[in-house]
């Protein structure tokens, strides 16, 4: 495998190798709680937080770590960051904390965590893993406001609470339900997968187009 | 009696594990490309479910009470050692069995359901028998949505679709309308 920078290593999670548009990890959560931009925002920063703790953790530990008992003790690590995260958001954001309720706990089994100490913390130096981390932490954010924004504003009318259209608008209810999440993940997954098919076919087109002037 | 009828139909049909709370999206995304092995990961969820509804009742009762601050951290390691022995003993006592649902086992470790039983289980305060009857609710919703996504799927090898829609993207506007027709059952609420 070639050498990354620490650039490279901090840019793939956010776009080229995004945790829930690419690789299709950590889907629960992304169709689960995105049904408001404030819900999506919180579960991001509990989701971000444990991310870089857990491979800042599992990194700094990495040579003492028996290859055997690995994975349980990935598990134990991102299940105590998720317990203070748990406690963090129920004494500074109640509602929130109620509204995403079993959600939160949840953050445990999202594969984007456990993926990223085994696929890259477990492997590199404290520095290089955090930054990984950050980045997938970041992309997995990007997606779910991108999610919590269509939804909220779709099916409420409504940006983070603030009413965009005026009181005529008849919002999408259907959209902030659970059809909605999985229709607008749908919708974005199959906008992608043709941007990219039209890419690969203009650059298809360019390369013949090239050969044929070389001809 | 009806009270255990309504956590039974409720989580196996209105709240849907599945297609309502996106609890095991992933062998729904997955494993469910066939009907045969949608059937089986659906029986081995259900048996997974029902023996971590017991055991998460038993910690709930003599352990946690005294130390609720270990619940998420406790939970996740009952699970994780709980499906090596149910591997363990499947092995051991019934290999035909073994074979037909060793490969799904080990999945289940990291299966948000069966985490999300153990807390909603705690969070409506449940005791032994609504526990049980909860989770085999909630396995039976499980397996529905997986035979129903894979009865469409293996009837969709066959159909000719824009090459641009295979994928996941499809798979997720199925879920969509399965969700949207499942939303239907909301309805035996108001009927009660």
């Amino acid at each position: 495998m070639r050498k990354t920078t620490p650039r490279e290593d901090f840019l793939a999670g956010i776009w080229r190798e995004n945790p829930v548009l690419v690789t299709a990890l950590g889907l629960c959560p992304t169709l689960a709680v995105t049904n408001s931009v404030a819900n999506s925002l919180a579960m991001s920063a509990a989701t971000f937080f444990v991310l870089v703790g857990s491979s800042f953790l599992v990194s700094s530990v990495r040579r003492w770590v028996p290859n055997e008992v690995r994975i349980s003790t990935y598990i134990l690590i991102i299940a105590t960051f998720v317990s203070v995260a748990d406690m963090a958001l129920a004494a500074l954001v109640p509602d929130i904390h109620k509204a995403l309720g079993a959600f939160i706990a949840l953050i445990v089994v999202n594969c984007i965590i456990l993926g990223r100490q085994e696929a890259f913390a477990s492997k590199n130096p404290v520095g290089r893993a955090v930054l990984d981390a950050a980045g997938n932490g970041i992309g997995f954010t990007i997606t779910l406001l991108l999610m919590g924004g269509i939804r909220e504003v779709l099916g409420k009318g409504s940006f983070l609470g603030v009413p965009l259209f005026g009181p005529h608008y008849e919002p999408w209810v259907i959209m902030i339900l659970p059809p909605g999440g999985f229709l607008t993940l749908g919708v974005i997954l199959l906008s992608l997968s043709a941007i990219q098919r039209r890419r690969t076919r203009r650059a298809e087109a360019a390369a013949t187009g090239a050969a044929r002037r070389a001809a | 009696m009806g009270n255990l009828a309504w956590i039974f139909l409720s989580a196996a049909v209105i709240n849907n594990f599945t297609l309502a709370m996106f609890l095991g999206l992933c062998p729904f995304m997955g494993v469910s490309g066939k009907v045969s092995t949608a059937v089986r990961m659906g029986a081995a969820n259900t048996f997974v479910l029902t023996i971590t509804a017991l055991c998460v009742w038993a910690l709930n009762t003599y352990i946690l009470a005294r130390a609720p601050y270990l619940q998420l951290i406790s939970f996740i390691v009952v699970i994780a050692s709980l499906v090596q022995i149910v591997e363990a003993t499947i092995k051991k006592l019934s290999p035909v069995l073994f074979r037909e649902l060793g490969i799904y086992l080990p999945l289940i470790t990291t299966n948000c359901a069966i985490l999300g039983l153990a807390i909603f289980q705690t969070n409506r305060g449940y005791g032994f028998l609504e526990g049980v009857v909860f989770a085999l609710g909630a396995g039976v919703g499980l397996t529905l949505a997986l035979v129903l996504m894979a009865s469409i799927r293996e009837s969709l090898e066959l159909a000719d679709i824009p090459a641009v829609t295979r994928g996941l993207g499809l798979i997720l506007i199925i879920a969509s309308s399965l969700s949207l027709a499942f939303m239907g059952f909301a309805g035996l609420l108001s009927g009660s």
